[in-house]
């Protein structure tokens, strides 16, 4: 780490946040969408409303998601 | 066969109007680019702060800008700024358009289908009533059906808007999200007082539990009843910032690294793409803000007394 400023550190700690805040939301979704398919695909007629749940699931993960990515935009802006 | 190349004409002459700003608009981000090539990292950053952020200035670029009016009262900055001149545009879009349906429906018979925009309207509305209030909030949904259809059509016209020419998207303001949230988290409040009264609403916030634990649970709860609006307030303000982001980068990968090549093979489409993708997170957007405010208000106000486990977080 010799030779790094706290900005490149800065860089740093943005750049590996981002990456994990993805990391995460992106295994999440991913959970989600297959149970949905899965779930669809047991009980076809419950297609409208497990499209509705997994929406609403997706966005609560997105969310937390982009808490990480605002906290990384910060750390490279400030 | 004459009513169809007049239609076709229409439709020329509609596209020319779009198309034409949106090249004045990227000849701007290449003039501003180009100007000071040295450090064409740092340049795209700040035409991209730039293009995010509020300013005191509407900007038409080859044409100019005009200043808006700047006012402080009583130390409080409170000047007309463009996102402001947003979201009276949508108003008045939104009491243009309701307008003209609330009429239409008085003009036609109960027995008559809606047709044109009155149609569209219908659906919507329609949509936020079946699926989102009544699924959701379940008995004595109507009460608030004005609150969420409002809050749904204005956050999609919001969003709409920072896609055209010109156009900024004040749904990519904290400010603006935070009110929104603001006002769904007292609608929650009052919703839950009304269903459960005070004391009712107070006990709701030991969550059930033996007193020995109270003073774990009424701080957890307590905080509870804000992480909720201040997700809502992040989630769309960080989508809608990213989307923009997102479309300008992949526009100056070609400035950075200064290649027609990778302009025409990966800016453009990629953009284009992008771009496609936003017109459906701006419906997708609109629709998880009025989705998660019935889902609350749904939740604060379930007159079930097996206190269900929340289902945000």
């Amino acid at each position: 780490m010799e030779g790094m400023g706290n900005e490149a550190l800065g860089y740093l700690g943005a750049g590996i946040g981002a990456g994990l805040a993805v990391l995460g939301a992106g295994i999440g979704i991913g959970n989600i969408a297959a149970s949905a398919a899965e779930g669809t695909a047991r009980n076809p007629e419950a297609t409208a409303d497990i499209r509705t749940t997994m929406i609403i699931a997706a966005a609560l993960i997105e969310g937390v998601a982009l808490f990480g990515e605002v906290i990384a935009v910060l750390l490279v802006l400030k | 066969m004459k009513r169809f190349s007049a239609f076709r004409a229409g439709e020329f002459a509609r596209i020319a109007i779009l198309i034409i700003p949106l090249l004045f608009g990227i000849g701007t981000i290449a003039r501003a680019a180009s100007s000071d090539a040295g450090h064409g990292e740092e340049s795209a950053g700040d035409v991209i702060m730039h293009h995010i952020l509020d300013s005191n200035k509407m900007e038409f670029d080859p044409f100019g800008s005009f200043a808006l009016p700047k006012l402080v009262i009583g130390g409080f900055d409170l000047s007309i700024t463009k996102h402001v001149v947003f979201m009276w545009l949508a108003a008045i879009i939104l009491l243009a358009v309701f307008l003209y349906v609330g009429n239409y429906y008085k003009t036609i018979g109960s027995r008559k289908a809606p047709g044109g925009v009155a149609n569209v309207m219908e659906a919507i509305v329609q949509f936020i009533r079946l699926d989102v209030a009544k699924s959701n909030i379940g008995e004595g949904y109507e009460r608030h059906m004005p609150y969420l259809l409002t809050v749904f059509v204005f956050i999609l016209v919001l969003n709409l808007l920072g896609l055209i020419p010109y156009g900024a998207s004040a749904t990519g303001n904290i400010n603006v999200t935070l009110t929104l949230s603001v006002f769904t988290f007292f609608i929650t409040q009052v919703a839950a007082v009304k269903a459960h009264g005070i004391k009712g609403y107070l006990a709701h916030l030991t969550a059930g539990t033996h007193p020995a634990l109270w003073i774990i649970m009424i701080p957890i709860e307590f905080i509870g009843l804000f992480t909720k609006p201040i997700a809502l307030t992040i989630r769309l303000f960080a989508n809608m910032t990213a989307g923009h982001i997102v479309i300008l980068s992949l526009i100056f990968i070609s400035f950075i690294l200064k290649s027609f090549i990778v302009a025409v093979f990966v800016s453009v489409p990629f953009s284009v793409i992008i771009y496609l993708l936003e017109i459906f997170i701006a419906f997708l957007q609109a629709f998880i803000f009025t989705m998660l405010s019935a889902l609350f208000i749904g939740l604060a106000s379930s007159h079930d007394e097996s206190h269900e486990p929340e289902a945000a977080h």
